[in-house]
C-alpha cells in the first residue's frame, strides 16, 4: 500500500492529525493513529504532527537528471511592441527560482522595437532578442520553431510562459516537439533543489482540489502561469544585464498560417485586467436585470463589472466578465463579491485581491473565508444602502 | 464534481465522468457536423478513455458523427497531455487522410487546453486554436476568427489543420429520433494498444513526462471581519474601512 508511515514509536495518539487529512484517511485506534487505504502522500497530516511521528516517502528521482541544462528561462511575450505584464510578473518569480537554483534568468523575447531594458531592470540576467516587423502580431507557427531552436541550442532547465491566449496556444506546440512535459496554469511554482525538480502546483478537476506535478523526464521543466498570479518586483534601473541580438532567418522557415486582419475589443475583458476595483455579482442576483445594481455600485466606485460562472452560463451576462479559473485571473486592489457563494473555480481567479469584501446571506458560503470583510445579509438590501453611503461620502 | 485520486499513481480518476461528452467538445463535435453540412464529407469522432467511454461516442453518432473509434486499453491509462496527443495522432494518421481535427478548447476536469496544441505538432500540420468562426474551406486553406487577449484576428491556414473551438463558435443541436436510432445500432471500433502498435512505454502514465506527486485541497489564509448589528450600521463601518484605504 503506497502511503505515508508511521512511526509508532513516537505517535502519541493525540489525534491532531486526524482532521488533517483532506481525505478522512486516519483514525486513532487506541493510542496509536492508524492509516486507510487511499492516502496520497499529500503531506498535510505531517504538518499537523507535532512529534514529527508521520513520514512520507522521498520524491521519486528523475529518470534523467540532467547537467546538460541549466538556466530559468521567461517567454516575455509582446504585442505590437508592447511587453506584456505577465513578462515582468514571470520575471520577479523566475528571479526567485533562479536564485534557488544559483544559476542565471534568460528573458526571451521575439518582437519589433522592444524596449528590452525594462526586462533587465525586471530581474532577467540576460536577453535572447529577436526583432523583425513580422513579430508585431505573434505569428505562432514561426515562434513555434523558433522557440525550439532556441531551447535545443542553450538547452535551459525551465521554460516558463503566460497562460495568455497565445502561450496556451503556442507553449504546447514547443513541448509536444521537444519531447518533454508542460504544466498548465500554475499557481505555485517552487524548486526541490536536491532534485533541481520544479515543483508545479495548479488548481485541477474544476478547480476544486490543487496538484503538484513534477517533469519526471524530458528537459526543459515547462509550465504556463496565469496573468496576475505572480506579483512583479519594483523595476531596479541600475540592474546590469546582456542582450543577445539573434538574427531572424525568414528564409529558413515558412509559416502555414497567415493573419487577414485583426480587430481590437476593448470589453470587459481588458477592463477587469486593469481595474482597482471590481464589483462582482453571482448566481444571488437571481436574474439579468439585477446586475443593473451592480452597475450602479460600479459606476459609483469607478470600478469595472465581473462576474462568477453562473451567471454567465445562464447568459445574464457576456463571457468577457467573468471572473474564475475559466473566465479571468484578476487582483484587484478591491473586490467586491455580490451574492457569489464562492465555488474554488470563482476563488482561484480572485483570491490574491488586497481587499475582498463579501456580501451574502449564507454565512456559511465559502467567500467569506476568503473574504477581508464581510456582511451577511439580502445584496438587494445591502448594495443599495452602500451605494447611497458611498454617495453621501462624495 | 465528486474528486477521485488513484492512490497507485496519484492520478485523478476520472471514472463516473467518461459517460458525458466534455461540454467544449459538444462544440467541436457540431462544428464538424456543420462543416459536413456545407462542404460535404465525413465526421469521425475519436476518444481515448475507459471501455465504458463508448457510450458516450455513441451519443456522438446521435448528434451527427457518421462513425466513431474508442481508443481503449490499460495501458493508456494515466496519460499525461503529451502521451494523449500522441495516442490520438496515431490513431488519425491510422484513419488516413483527413482534412481538418476539431478540438474543444479544453477540457472540463484537467482544464489544460494542451491536448489540441500537441496533438498538432505530433501531426506536424498547422494549429489554430480558441476559433469562434470558420469563415470559409476553399482551395486547400481554412480562414477562421480566432479569439486573442487583444480581440480577435482572421487567419488563414493550409490544409490539414487541427482546430480549437471556444464556445461562441456554434449552438449544438439535439439529436433527431433517427440518429438515436442510428446511434443504436451504430459498431463503435475499440482499438487497444495492438491495433494502434504503438510502443507501450509511449502511453499511458508511461509514456508521460509529468507526474502528480501530491495533492491537496487549498488552505484559506483569511479571516474575515464579519461585522455585526443593524444592515445600515454595518454597511457603514465597511464604507469606514474602505476610506481608510483610500480606494473610495
Amino acid at each position: 500500500m503506497i502511503g505515508i508511515q508511521i512511526d509508532l514509536n513516537k505517535c502519541n495518539g493525540c489525534g491532531k492529525c486526524v482532521p488533517a487529512c483532506p481525505f478522512g484517511l486516519l483514525e486513532t485506534l487506541g493510542d496509536k493513529v492508524q492509516l486507510k487505504e487511499g492516502c496520497t502522500l499529500c503531506g498535510s497530516c505531517q504538518e499537523a504532527c507535532a512529534d514529527e511521528a508521520i513520514l512520507t516517502p522521498p520524491v521519486p528521482k528523475t529518470d534523467l537528471v540532467s547537467d546538460s541544462h541549466r538556466g530559468v528561462w521567461v517567454f516575455a511575450e509582446q504585442w505590437q511592441g508592447r511587453l506584456k505584464s505577465v513578462a515582468y510578473e514571470l520575471l520577479s518569480k523566475g528571479r526567485d527560482l533562479a536564485k534557488n537554483l544559483q544559476t542565471e534568468l534568460c528573458a526571451v523575447c521575439f518582437g519589433h522595437n522592444i524596449d528590452e531594458t525594462s526586462l533587465i531592470a525586471h530581474g532577467a540576467d540576460k536577453i535572447y532578442l529577436m526583432d523583425s516587423p513580422d513579430f508585431a502580431s505573434n505569428p505562432e507557427d514561426l515562434y513555434t520553431h523558433l522557440l525550439v531552436d532556441l531551447i535545443r541550442q542553450y538547452k535551459p532547465e525551465i521554460v516558463i510562459a503566460g497562460a495568455t491566449a497565445l502561450g496556451r496556444s503556442f507553449i504546447p506546440r514547443v513541448a509536444a516537439v521537444l519531447g518533454t512535459g508542460l504544466t498548465a496554469d500554475c499557481t505555485g511554482l517552487e524548486i526541490d533543489l536536491q532534485n533541481r525538480l520544479l515543483l508545479q502546483t495548479r488548481p485541477t478537476f474544476g478547480g476544486n482540489v490543487m496538484a503538484t506535478i513534477i517533469c519526471r523526464t524530458g528537459r526543459p521543466q515547462m509550465a504556463t502561469v496565469r496573468p496576475r498570479v505572480f506579483k512583479s518586483s519594483v523595476p531596479d534601473k541600475g540592474r546590469q544585464g546582456q542582450i543577445i541580438r539573434l538574427d531572424f532567418n525568414k528564409e529558413r522557415i515558412t509559416s502555414r498560417t497567415r493573419l487577414i486582419s485583426f480587430a481590437e475589443d476593448i470589453t470587459e475583458t481588458v477592463k477587469l485586467s486593469d481595474a482597482d476595483i471590481i464589483v462582482s455579482g453571482g448566481r444571488g442576483l437571481g436574474k439579468p436585470k439585477n446586475f443593473k445594481l451592480l452597475e450602479e455600485l460600479a459606476g459609483v466606485l469607478g470600478a469595472a463589472l465581473g462576474s462568477s460562472r453562473p451567471p454567465v452560463d445562464e447568459g445574464w451576462i457576456p463571457y468577457s466578465h467573468q471572473v474564475g479559473q475559466s473566465g479571468k485571473t484578476v487582483c484587484p486592489k478591491l473586490y467586491i463579491a455580490c451574492g457569489i457563494s464562492g465555488a474554488f473555480q470563482h476563488l482561484v481567479g480572485m483570491q490574491t485581491s488586497e481587499i475582498i469584501v463579501a456580501i451574502n446571506d449564507d454565512p456559511k458560503a465559502p467567500i467569506f473565508e476568503v473574504a477581508t470583510y464581510g456582511i451577511v445579509g439580502d445584496l438587494f438590501k445591502v448594495v443599495p444602502i452602500l451605494i447611497e453611503k458611498l454617495k453621501d461620502n462624495k | 464534481m465528486d474528486v477521485k485520486i488513484d492512490p497507485e499513481t496519484n492520478n485523478l480518476m476520472r471514472q463516473g465522468t467518461n459517460n458525458v461528452i466534455n461540454p467544449f467538445d459538444t462544440y467541436a463535435l457540431e462544428e464538424g457536423v456543420r462543416l459536413k453540412e456545407r462542404y460535404g464529407g465525413k465526421v469521425t469522432a475519436v476518444s481515448m478513455g475507459p471501455p465504458q467511454a463508448v457510450d458516450m461516442l455513441r451519443e456522438t453518432i446521435s448528434l451527427g458523427a457518421d462513425e466513431a473509434i474508442l481508443l481503449s486499453d490499460s495501458a493508456f491509462a494515466g496519460a499525461d497531455t503529451w502521451s494523449t496527443a500522441y495516442t490520438l495522432a496515431l490513431a488519425i494518421n491510422k484513419l488516413g487522410q483527413y482534412d481538418l481535427v476539431i478540438c474543444g478548447r479544453q477540457t472540463v476536469d484537467g482544464d489544460t487546453g494542451q491536448v489540441g496544441p500537441e496533438l498538432a505538432e505530433m501531426l506536424k500540420v498547422p494549429l489554430i486554436a480558441y476559433v469562434s468562426q470558420v469563415e470559409e474551406i476553399a482551395g486547400g486553406q481554412i480562414r477562421v476568427k480566432r479569439m486573442i487577449d487583444e480581440g480577435h484576428v482572421v487567419i488563414q491556414a493550409s490544409l490539414p489543420a487541427v482546430i480549437t473551438v471556444t464556445k461562441e463558435i456554434n449552438v449544438p443541436r439535439l439529436p433527431s429520433l433517427r440518429s438515436i436510432v442510428r446511434s443504436k445500432n451504430a459498431v463503435i471500433p475499440v482499438w487497444s494498444l495492438q491495433q494502434l502498435s504503438i510502443d507501450p512505454g509511449r502511453v499511458g502514465l508511461a509514456g508521460s513526462f509529468t507526474q502528480v506527486i501530491k495533492v491537496f485541497y487549498p488552505q484559506r489564509i483569511r479571516q474575515a471581519t464579519i461585522f455585526q448589528g443593524d444592515l445600515g450600521n454595518q454597511v457603514d463601518s465597511l464604507v469606514d474601512k474602505l476610506k481608510a484605504t483610500g480606494l473610495v
